[in-house]
């Protein structure tokens, strides 16, 4: 079955976690991470990525399922034969070898005897050559980031594991560090699964991501895939911000073309792009992200053909110069939000003012009611 | 500030006298005992002369004792190191919530007194006890073979009774090893024994220095395993210091011995420090 020119994807099938405390840390969960792809698993703390990754890494036994790359079954596997390495949340460095010794650790392991030029090499890729005879203890939490790194990576691991790696840096190094991360893995061409809680990072990094809520998969896609069509309220608040409004389904239509879902949003018929409607009759959430809803003071026109609300009032502005942040109350009393680039065509709208607004309906999504419209808030920022 | 230049000298006072009454004076008092005229006695006092005879003199007539001493010192300090590292792990490991107890149980024995503790092992080691009669029912020893009095019983009780100064500082330092170095020595292709050789062992090295120090240095100049547990035959340098000092009167003799024991036991130290490269445990 398998061919020689079979990707070595990394494929998780049914793959379960159930703790010593019967604690189901993973329900089963299927997830196929191409060969060469960066991957990342994003979820809040505690959902259980780290457990996943440890299933992979041999660390941890699974309850159930089975793992492979490229086809070959690895799932009880000892640690240290899998063609698979770690970046530890904490770096694990060994404070009794120099950072040279720490990263030729698993060359040596494996009988490479002359691993001097290698090791040089790795360390000037991660820019510590200088540092190399010097202990871990010795240097920044920066540079002992890049040391895991280089530990790992040294060994052309079929997949690289990444475990919250940047959660210890401060935010601007780690800003830096996620593009040095990306620009490395593009480089060395290897399977990149990076762990991360913090949305932005994810969605900076990766081409793939899984999101992941209480030991589930809620959704996989690109980066835009998941921001723009978010398939549960969990992803739609998770990642970035949604406005949620509760409507129903009244029928079917075609929009310019295109299929579009018709809802009855407070007495407003609103159209939803087919392949963005999570349901199709009775009762949805319809979401659009605030940097779509586009406001104007009532009665003026709005450069926007679609879904026109009048009665809005302004009741919060937040102006944080590149952008103006609204919240609005509806018609209908509900609170929503409006984000607007500071253009300079108009003025800051001040809290008060009686607005209209709008949105493109290609832009607008439609979820299932029965999820809570709050999962997911306020989590992506712990 | 000035005024209170004197604060630290008044500080460090106590401790200092406290080395000069009983370190001090007494090391001075042992190198002169080991320098005195051989000829003096107890009625008409000694003289130090300088006399290096001394240590010539107990070197040719000791020094089979001597070796003897630091040998099974060396014995007993290797199987306390194996026996203790193996519990010590096991202990920091696998006890789970057992932990404190054993912990607890190692250092029992130490509620009654090693006198008492010793002499209990001669009635263990006996020759009509269960141990000798199974052991020789099992052929593992003679019909007429014999455990006590043989140089088996006496590293048999050093070994027992210094046995939980080696599994204190061992279990200190395991314990106190990151469980997550080892996962990534795992990680990084090391089979168990590689990690336990080249990240467990290597971090664990000052408790393994501790544990040598405090069984080796007491085990050289223990003579009462000897003399309870050993043959009369297999004397140890601290049974000849003993007698010298309690029974012959030889104090020249017995001090010689006591600075060639101390001195060798000093090298050694220092040089198996140096070597396990953990000075800063000094
Ligand atoms: N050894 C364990 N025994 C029992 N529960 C555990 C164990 N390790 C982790 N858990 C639980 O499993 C869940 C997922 O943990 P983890 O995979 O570490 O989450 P994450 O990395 O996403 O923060 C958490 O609720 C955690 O408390
Ligand atoms: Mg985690």
């Amino acid at each position: 079955m398998s061919q020689a020119s079979e990707p070595r994807d990394l494929r998780l099938t049914q793959l379960e976690k159930i703790y010593a405390n019967g604690f189901t840390a993973v329900h089963p969960l299927d997830l196929t991470i191409p060969q060469g792809s960066f991957f990342a698993l994003l979820g809040p703390s505690g959902c259980g990525k780290t457990t996943t990754l440890r299933m992979v890494a041999g660390l941890e036994v699974p309850t159930a399922g089975s793992i492979t790359i490229g086809g070959t079954e690895i799932t009880y596997e000892k640690p240290y034969r899998r063609p698979v390495n770690t970046v530890f949340q904490s770096y694990a460095l060994f404070p009794h070898l120099s950072i040279a010794d720490n990263v030729a650790f698993g060359l040596k392991r494996r009988g490479i005897k002359d691993t001097a030029k290698t090791v040089a090499d790795m360390l000037e890729l991660v820019e510590l050559t200088a540092q190399a005879s010097k202990r871990p203890q010795q240097l920044s939490g920066g540079q002992q980031q890049r040391v895991a790194l280089a530990r790992a990576l040294i060994n052309q691991p079929e997949v690289l594991l990444l475990d919250e790696p940047l959660g210890a840096l401060d935010l601007k190094l780690r800003r830096a560090m996620q593009l040095e991360l990306k620009r490395i893995q593009t480089e060395v061409g290897l399977t990149f699964v990076h762990v991360t809680h913090d949305q932005e990072e994810a969605m900076t990094m990766a081409d793939t991501i899984a999101v992941m809520n209480a030991g589930r998969i809620e959704q996989l896609g690109s980066p835009a895939d998941l921001y723009d069509n978010p398939a549960t309220t969990f992803v739609a608040n998770f990642l970035g911000q949604s406005n949620l409004i509760a409507g129903n389904v009244v029928g079917e239509d075609t929009l310019a073309g295109a299929p579009v879902v018709t809802v009855d949003m407070e007495g407003t018929i609103v159209s939803i792009p087919k392949e963005r409607a999570h349901v199709t009759s009775g009762k949805g959430w319809v979401g659009i992200r605030p940097e779509k809803v586009l406001v104007a003071p009532a009665g003026e026109p709005i450069d926007a053909p679609g879904n026109h609300f009048t009665g809005g009032t302004i009741i919060d502005t937040s102006f944080i110069g590149v952008s103006t942040q609204y919240v609005l109350r509806t018609a209908w009393g509900q609170e929503i939000s409006a984000f607007e680039q500071n253009t300079g065509a108009r003025g800051v709208l001040a809290p008060g003012t009686a607005v209209d607004f709008t949105w493109r309906p290609e832009f607008a999504f439609l979820l299932d009611a029965s999820q809570d419209a709050t999962a997911g808030v306020d989590l992506g920022e712990e | 500030m000035r005024t209170r230049r004197w604060l630290p000298y008044a500080l460090f006072a106590p401790a200092a006298l406290w080395l000069l009454l009983f370190f001090v004076v007494p090391f001075y008092s042992l190198l002169a005992n080991s320098l005195f005229d051989p000829t003096g006695d107890n009625l008409t006092g000694y003289d130090v002369t300088f006399h290096f005879g001394n240590f010539t003199h107990v070197l040719s007539k000791y020094g089979p004792h001597i070796w003897r001493s630091f040998w099974w010192a060396t014995i007993s300090t290797a199987l306390c190191l194996v026996l203790g590292y193996v519990l010590a792990y096991t202990i920091a490991f696998k006890a789970g919530r057992w932990k404190n107890i054993v912990l607890v149980l190692v250092v029992a024995p130490f509620f009654t007194s090693f006198l008492i503790r010793t002499a209990a092992w001669k009635l263990i080691l006996a020759d009509h006890g269960w141990l000798v009669q199974t052991l020789q029912s099992l052929h593992v020893i003679s019909s007429d073979g014999r455990l006590l009095a043989t140089p088996v019983a006496a590293i048999a009780g050093l070994t027992y009774n210094f046995l939980p100064f080696a599994i204190l500082p061992l279990y200190t330092s395991i314990e106190k090893l990151d469980r997550g170095l080892l996962e990534a020595a795992g990680d990084l292709y090391a089979s168990p024994a590689k990690t336990f050789l080249r990240v467990t062992l290597p971090l664990t090295m000052p408790g393994i220095v501790g544990a040598t120090l405090l069984t080796f240095i007491p085990s050289v100049g223990d003579y009462i395993n000897a003399q309870l547990l050993g043959g009369t035959t297999d004397r140890v340098v601290g049974q000849d210091i003993e007698s010298l000092f309690t029974t012959t009167g030889d104090y020249a003799s017995a001090g010689a011995l006591s600075v060639i024991l101390l001195v060798v036991i000093l090298v050694m130290t220092m040089f198996y420090v140096r070597k396990a490269g953990t000075e800063e445990l000094l």
